[in-house]
């Protein structure tokens, strides 16, 4: 589709970025410690830091991909929702004290406390850095997606700005300035995202009949580069055609053509009820070596939106596939264990005084995030219904939704999603200079550093991994970013988690078990997604059938792995007195 | 946010083994009461998915309600757990 570039979306999302670096400027004064730069100083509120948690965790997958995985699949896309608040129960009520307790500037710290082992510096920091990249690619993707309509610019143009800006906030003032981004991000969002919800449910369901509205469309783009669109080239001006917006109902109960305002069980109860028209996208090329891409209509039962098993990754789980069952349950798994092994939300427990601030502030921001997932569903069935989507690109949902309200709120939300994005990518940015200074240079190789010297290292350090998500941004345009975030937390959950858990609860644990299990998780989940089915499919354009592993989520193999890593190294390597 | 100039980490907090074994142990049996719900949520859509379409109240299936109960009661228990939970003698707010 093309996209119209809005003059109140400019003036609103230039706001947004002049009061978010004027913050950082404000704040970089205060943070030329390590101390300062690295964790704010331990002192943030805890209240601040629970919404900034918030902010930080809602990243654009939540925001722009489940709500768009939801206004195209239907179900399957809360099941995300459900998963990533989950995972926020293993961070309360296991991780978070210890964690404070054990640790001072990143999550290795924890790992090592009682080791002051350079193994554990070392592999801990370059298993934050291998989740951080993951992470970091959908962000910058949807960046890149949101600056399209916004400012009409192309997808790199959108990377480029989200890298620089988060650059500047991040090399400015480190946590300090990241840490009050994501306040406002956080609060921005949840608050946005409740008065959109309310529009949607005041402007309730209605149903389209106009044969336009089912109507299949295509796109094709020549073997000499040329897009068109239904047969014409692509444009807004006479002789040519553009993809029309979609997504409406095509029956409601009891034969009624609208239902006016509706409270928020009656719209779930009704969208139930009702029928309709969700769209499939098929690609092939044809023998004169075009690519045509076809969205057709399927209208289906809103039963069967609101289970799981309609996205592609979930359709054989209404069958007897052992296969597909089990990818659901790694999936699910690596969303439960993967929150509280991310590097970039770990850091934040150092940013208050003490583990009862980090035990409050994780309330506080599993009662933001709760409420914002619980927002998803109506946002995205919003999407569905409210005949504003593009069939090409469903990132897209949650901003075109707003803008089937009018341009303010376009402009509001968009702005929104931008400042989502600039909120976790500092945070991971943070998080990776972290790693690279404090684990890697002064942990491992034990560089004598001044106190100055780690800031100034750690602003060139944000400096080049900004420069690499940059480029990673611009290299993956076309991948859902929610699909590319259940990656991170697979690597997440099965490097981190067990070692986390285990030197927690298990007193038999040694640093070459340690060692051993993040090495090992890491490896192998990433060696599995790269085996993968999805990955054979969506990176390297094979068939998925080549793919040598079962199944594509590997929590459910690599995150038992790494614990018996652990076990077995540990037992095998446990000091001689003890044995 | 005018007083957000900090150079220097806090002082290390006041420990209470005995605290600090009753918080980890009350957390632990409030996570194994949300597992379980986790746990019978996913092995519920895995093995028996027919289920998930029963309309439970209000016209709203099994799916939804469990999907906004697991959301809702983590943040019930999330609560619970910072209401009962006990802090160490003189280790401040």
């Amino acid at each position: 589709m093309i996209y119209e570039p809005s003059s109140t979306a400019v003036v609103v999302f230039s706001l947004f970025v002049v009061v978010t670096l004027g913050l950082s400027f404000y704040l970089g004064r205060r943070a030329r410690t390590a101390a300062g730069y690295y964790a704010a100083g331990g002192s943030v509120p805890w209240f601040v830091n629970g919404i900034a948690f918030a902010g930080d965790y809602l990243s654009a997958a939540s925001f722009l991909g489940i709500c768009g995985m939801i206004a195209f699949f239907g179900y399957d896309g809360f099941l995300y929702s459900i998963g990533y608040l989950a995972g926020w129960v293993v961070a309360l009520f296991v991780i978070a004290e210890p964690l404070k307790r054990l640790g001072r500037y990143t999550f290795a710290d924890a790992l090592d406390n009682q080791f002051r082992s350079r193994a554990i510096k070392l592999v801990a920091a370059v298993s934050t850095l291998a989740v951080s990249v993951f992470y970091l690619i959908p962000q910058m993707v949807g960046a890149g997606v949101l600056i399209k309509p916004l400012l009409g610019l192309p997808h790199w143009a959108g990377v480029i700005t989200v890298g620089a800006v988060v650059i500047l906030i991040v090399a400015t003032a480190g946590m300090a300035s990241t840490t009050y981004v994501q306040f406002l991000k956080g609060s921005l969002l949840v608050l946005f995202s409740a008065g959109l919800t309310v529009l949607i449910l005041f402007r309730g369901l209605k149903v389209d009949p106009s044969p336009e509205a089912s109507a299949q469309q295509t796109v094709t783009v020549t073997a000499d580069g040329k897009t068109l669109v239904n047969g014409k080239p692509q444009g807004r001006g006479p002789g040519e055609a553009d993809l029309r917006p979609v997504g409406h109902v095509s029956k409601l109960p009891g034969g009624a053509s609208e239902t006016g305002p509706l409270g928020p069980i009656e719209f779930l109860s009704t969208v139930r009820d009702s029928e309709i028209v969700l769209w499939r996208e098929k690609t092939v090329i044809d023998d004169a070596g075009n690519k045509v891409t076809t969205y057709s209509p399927k209208p289906t039962s809103g039963s069967d939106v609101l289970r799981p098993g309609n996205h592609p990754m979930f359709a054989d789980l209404q069958k007897e596939s052992l296969p597909a069952k089990l990818n659901f349950i790694s999936l699910m798994l690596a969303l439960f264990c993967g929150t509280a092994s991310l590097p970039h939300i770990l850091i934040r427990y150092y940013t208050v005084k003490d583990s009862a601030a980090a035990r409050k502030s994780t309330v506080i921001g599993i009662a933001a995030i709760g409420c914002f997932y619980i927002l998803t569903l109506y946002m995205g069935l919003g999407a569905m219904t409210g005949g504003s989507m593009d069939p090409s690109n469903n990132n897209m949902a949650a901003p075109l939704l707003a803008r089937s309200f009018g341009d303010l709120p376009f402009a509001i939300i968009s702005a929104v999603a931008f400042t989502t994005i600039l909120g976790t990518v500092s945070g991971l940015i943070v998080a990776a200079s972290g790693a690279v200074v404090h684990d890697v240079l002064t942990g491992c190789f034990k560089l004598d550093v001044t106190d100055t010297g780690k800031v100034r290292i750690g602003r060139l350090a944000a400096v080049g991994v900004g420069l690499v998500a940059i480029i990673l941004g611009i290299m993956f345009e076309r991948m859902n970013v929610n699909y590319l975030v259940g990656w991170a937390f697979s690597v997440a959950a099965s490097a981190n988690l067990p070692a986390l858990v285990m030197l927690l609860f298990w007193k038999r644990t040694t640093k070459q078990g340690i060692v051993a299990s993040v090495f090992a998780g890491m490896v192998s989940s990433l060696t599995w997604i790269l085996l993968s089915g999805d990955t054979f499919k969506n990176v390297y354009g094979l068939s998925a059938e080549q793919s040598p592993v079962p199944f594509s989520q590997p929590g459910l193999v690599t995150i038992p792995l790494s614990f018996a890593v652990l076990v077995v190294v540990s037992l095998l390597t446990r000091p001689k007195a003890a044995s | 946010m005018a007083s957000f100039d900090h150079s220097h980490l806090p002082p290390p907090e006041v420990r209470d083994p005995a605290v600090e074994r009753y918080n980890a142990r009350l957390g632990l049996v409030l996570f194994a009461v949300y597992l379980a719900a986790y746990g019978g949520y996913v092995f519920i859509n895995a093995f028996r998915p027919s289920l998930m379409d029963q309309v439970v109240f209000s016209g709203i299936n099994l799916a939804v309600a469990s999907g906004l109960g697991l959301i809702v009661g983590a943040v019930v228990l999330a609560v619970v757990y910072a209401r009962l939970c006990r802090r160490p003698k003189g280790g401040g707010a």
